[in-house]
This record gives structure tokens, sequence and C-alpha cells, in this order.
């Protein structure tokens, strides 16, 4: 196969991958777009393979059948709750591939036709540098949100002094290597690169409370679009260059969206050491003298089923108690009695952009009734019910009224304009914000006290 | 002036332009190869891989840019997991190394990274499947 028609065909999976993304702007349209993607790569790894850098194709045919195999394995096997870590894991491996991709293209250069008579060239040299380091970040700060999404490691933020300039020591300390390496090809500027990259990934995510993952997962999508576009750079290959251009615009759209969720600079996020988990005080801390009104799941399902409409809020805490089945359950009574129901799903809901979408389509909630905060805020004054499940920063009225507050100006979900607030909570802990929510004080509030699928449960079984 | 001198003088101007007619014909190779590296510059479009690639890059990223908007968030879950199917054509990158006939240390690298890429393309694919068939609209 000539270079030219490879370019051309490695042109035609960049326009698939392109597609691929496009077809997500609707649900309907999205299933044809991930077909796109599939075909862009198998016509990319097609080519490649008739390529005349392909010689003897068994050891990749192997490869291909053991990963493929494994990949296809855990993608059927996993439970959707645990899809945040599912993908931080896969974002590891890229970051894995983009190192040890660079590795062979800085042992064996002749393969990728980028030496001159002194060697690797210079240009090809700065491009794997940066994404050999980018790789290297991306692979152990993904094993680090992995280890913090599957509750490995404690998710709350590890931080210890000097942390910042340590970090910033080695981000110095990286430049360094890759100039060394340029001006020396020195392998052993090379393997130390890696090295400190290695550890730098480690120390960046460790400070990052769990509850700040969707920006962390979404970050790191952005990495490992980058280290992909810095490999396509060194090997002079397009397709991986706008790929690794869409995948960490991507990403970077993501973070940008979540960290607007939260009211947070981007910066601040990765500085890390905000919040974690069961931060706060317990039951009987301040506020705990204040008045709470709590009730049953029979008065709860006794208003509901005398409602007009009923907005449900999901958050974190529905995922952690897979609550999702027993809701849609409750949703579908509910509207058989003539009850309006939607969903209003806050941006940082969830421990990944878009989680509490996936897992109330695996409900088989429709996705019609599933609304975004911009376009469902205003429903709640005329809404009877508000039904807020596992969710609780997100609703605090306090990021609207208290300066003071750690969330203030952090967009939130009017629950308390409705009628009635119904509010299922394990026990009056604050949320990762570890700042008290005065929505449980208010009159037209009730608490439900107890885990969200049991007293969903309860509640399914007294309206049946 | 002496007949001597003379000749002297003469021999010396004679070596001189010796010389610069040599000189005069090293500058004419040498301007007429720079010429036919030029000319040959310009039908093989030969500027800079980097500068080329560079261009390439930002115009994805606009790309991506105005694409990925307009993606809906409640789909933006199965977005994380389909690009990070499609970033892992980084396989194109893995089966270069992996692919000559001998066998070495790139060759090794390149079969690890085939076998992650690999894990990547299939898990990242059939999950976003999986995730996007749940989707569904209200049963009227």
């Amino acid at each position: 196969m000539s270079t030219d028609l490879s370019a051309l065909l490695y042109l035609v999976s960049s326009v698939l991958f392109i597609l691929a993304l496009r077809g997500l702007s609707h649900p309907e349209s999205s299933r044809q777009g991930n077909l796109f993607g599939i075909v862009g790569m198998g016509l990319a790894i097609v080519t490649t393979l008739l390529g005349p850098a392909v010689l003897s194709p068994w050891m990749i045919l192997l490869g291909l059948v053991i990963g493929g195999a494994i990949g296809a394995y855990v993608a059927l096997k996993i439970e959707m709750t645990a899809l945040p870590q599912l993908v931080a894991a896969f974002h590891s491996l890229v970051g894995l591939a983009a190192v040890c991709v660079a590795v062979a293209a800085f042992a064996s250069p002749d393969a990728y036709g980028i030496t001159t008579a002194k060697g690797i060239q210079t240009s090809s040299l700065i491009e794997m540098g940066l994404g050999v380091a980018i790789g290297a970040i991306t692979f152990t700060g993904s094993i680090v949100a992995f280890a913090k999404l599957q509750g490995l490691v404690g998710g709350k933020p590890l931080v210890f002094p000097g942390q910042h300039i340590l970090n910033a020591g080695l981000g110095v300390l990286i430049v360094l290597m890759i100039i060394w390496m340029v001006a020396g090809q020195s392998t052993a500027a090379f393997v130390i690169l890696i090295l400190v990259a290695l550890a730098l990934g480690f120390l960046l995510i460790l400070p990052i409370g769990g509850a700040d993952m969707p920006v962390v997962v979404s970050m790191l999508n952005s990495y490992s679009g980058w280290a992909a576009a810095g490999i396509g750079f060194t090997l002079h290959n397009h397709l991986l260059i706008v790929t690794g251009a869409l995948v960490g615009a991507s990403g970077a759209i993501l973070s940008y969206v979540m960290c607007k969720g939260m009211n947070r600079s981007i910066f601040s996020v990765i500085l890390g050491g905000f919040g974690g988990e069961a931060a706060g005080p317990a039951a009987g801390g301040p506020g705990g003298d204040r008045a709470v009104k709590s009730g049953s799941p029979e008065d709860a399902a006794f208003i509901m089923k005398n409602a007009r409409s009923v907005i449900i809020v999901p958050g974190y805490g529905m995922a952690v108690a897979q609550a999702q089945h027993a809701l849609r359950e409750m949703a579908d009574i509910l509207k058989k009695e003539g009850v309006t129901i939607s969903y209003a799903i806050h941006p940082v809901a969830g421990r990944m952009p878009g989680h509490m979408n996936v897992l109330l389509a695996e409900a088989n909630v429709p996705y019609d009734e599933v609304k975004e905060l911009e376009e469902i805020n205003r429903d709640f004054a005329q809404a009877d019910v508000a039904f807020v499940i596992g969710a609780n920063d997100v609703t605090n009225p306090a990021a609207k009224t208290d300066p003071q507050s750690a969330i203030y100006g952090m967009p939130i979900l009017d629950v308390e304009k409705a009628k009635t607030v119904l509010f299922i909570k394990r026990s009056m802990a604050s949320g990762y914000a570890g700042v008290d929510n005065e929505l449980f004080f208010r009159d037209n509030t009730m608490m439900l006290f107890g885990d969200a699928k049991k007293v969903t449960e309860e509640i399914v079984h007294s309206l049946g | 002036m002496e007949p001597n001198q003379i000749l002297d003088r003469a021999s010396k101007l004679a070596e001189q332009a010796q010389a610069l007619a040599a000189e005069a014909q090293t500058l004419a190779v040498q301007a007429k190869m720079a010429a036919a590296s030029h000319v040959g510059d310009a039908a093989h479009g030969a500027i800079d891989p980097t500068v080329v690639g560079l261009t390439v890059f930002m115009l994805a990223c606009f790309v991506g840019y105005y694409v990925v908007w307009r993606v809906t968030p409640a789909l933006h879950s199965p977005l994380m997991a389909v690009t990070n199917a499609i970033s892992s054509v980084i396989i194109v990158g893995a089966l270069i190394a992996a692919g000559p006939a001998g066998f070495d240390f790139a060759k090794i690298m390149g079969f690890v990274a085939v076998i992650l890429a690999s894990v990547n393309i299939f898990g990242g694919f059939i999950v976003t499947h999986r995730m996007l068939s749940m989707f569904k609209k209200k049963a009227r």
C-alpha cells in the first residue's frame, strides 16, 4: 500500500471519528455514531497492518486477540454503577500504551522513519518527550483516580506540606529532562523523564477529594488525548494528531463544564484538598438542636400520590444504594395515578459527567423525562413535590444566599421552591463540601431517614 | 619597471584569476544545487512535518471544540467512553513497533502496547454501545 493511499485512508478514519462524536448530539443518532467510530478504528488498524512497516503480523494478531478478549469481557460484565472507575482504568491503559509506543520509537527510531544522520530528529525528540511525559502522568494519575473511585483508597484528599512545591519541582524537572534528552540523545534522561512523570501523576491526583472526581476523570480523559497527539507528532501521523486533538478538546470541555457546575476554577480543583467523603459533622453536630421534620415512607407515599407533579433529584447516594430501579418502579406507579414525573440532573451529580443519566437509562427511565438544570429549574416553583434522593450540596440554598458558605455561587437546583421537599438521607451528616444544608430545617421539608433503596422500596410498597 | 618584476606580477595575477575562476565555479555549482533542491522542495512540499502536524492539530482542536459543545449533557458519560476508545488509535504506533520481522526490545514494547490499546478499543466501544442502547424514548 502506498504512503499516499494509507494517508488518505487515515483521513477517512479521522472523519469517521469526528462523525462518531457528532452523533452524540442526540440519543437517536448516537448509536450510529458509535458505529462510525468502530468502522474508523477498524479502517485505521487494517491500513496500518497492510502498510510497509508490518512484516510479521502474528504477534500483532495475538496481541489484538488477548487485548480484545479482556476488553470485551470487562465491558460486558461491568455494572453500570462501576462505570466511573472503569473509565478511569481505561484512561490509564491509553497512558501506558502511549509510554510504550514512545519507548519503542526511542529504542528503534528507524522503524518509524524519524532519524537523520545524527540520530533522532530534534523535533521528534521534543514531541516524544512531551508525549511520554503526558502519557506517564495519565497512567499513574488514572490509577489513583481508579483506586479512589473503587474505594481501594479513601476518597479523602491526601494533603501534606510542601505538596505544591514538590509538584512544581517535578514539573520543572520534566522540562529539564526533555531538554537534556534533546541535547544529548540521552537514554538516561529519557528514563528519568518517564519515572518523574509517573511520580507526578500519582502526586497530582492524590490530594484531590472523591467528590471532585468528575473533574479529574474528565481531565485525565483530556490528557490521554494530548498524549496520543504527542505520539502522533513524533510519528508524523495525522490520524493520531487529529484524534488526540478531538479527545483532548472533549476532555477539556467536560472539565470546564464540571468546574462551572461547582463554581470552582480548574486550578482550585487541581490544587486539591477540597472536602472528602463523610467530611463534616454527623448527626448532633452544629444545627443538631434545630427542629427537623421527619416522616415515614407511608407519609411520603401519601403526599406523592396526591400530588400533581413530582420532580425527582438524584445524586451520588442513589448510585451507591443502587436505588435507580426501585425509583423507576415508584415513578411508574405514580404515573399511573396521574402524577407528572420528571427528573432533574445537576451537572456534577455523581462521580463522572452524565453519571446519573446513564443510571436512569439503565433503569429504563425514558431520556425525555430527564432534564438538565437550566431546563427544569423554573419548574420547581410549580411542582408539588421535590423528591431528593442521594443528593445534598446541589440542593443547598446557601449557595445562593450565604456568601460565607464554601459552595457560595455554585448553581443549584431550586428544590426549596416546591410545595413539599422529600429528602431521603442516611443521617444528618453534611455533604462532601462539609456544609450544613439549611433545607433540612425548612417548614416544607420532610426528611426520610434511611438507605435510599430501602426507603424507595418501602414507598413503592405503600403505594401499591 | 624591471622585466622580471612585470613577469612576476603577471604570473601572480594569473594565479589570482585562476583562484577566482575556481571559486566562481564552485559558487555556480552551489547555486545550481540550491536551485535544484529548491525545485525539489516545491515539488515535494517539504515544509517541516512538524509544521504540517501543527496545522492539522490546531484545526482538529477547533473541530473538536465545536463538535463536543454540541454533545447533549445527558450523553457525557458515553462521550467519555467513546473518546477513550478512539484515543486508543495510538495502536497505530504500536503496530509499527510490533511489525518488524526480527525480535527486539522495541517489538516487545509494541506488543504490550497493542494489548493495552486493544483492551481499550474493544472495551471502550462495547461499553459505549451498552450505554447508548439503554437510552430509550418514552413509550407512547
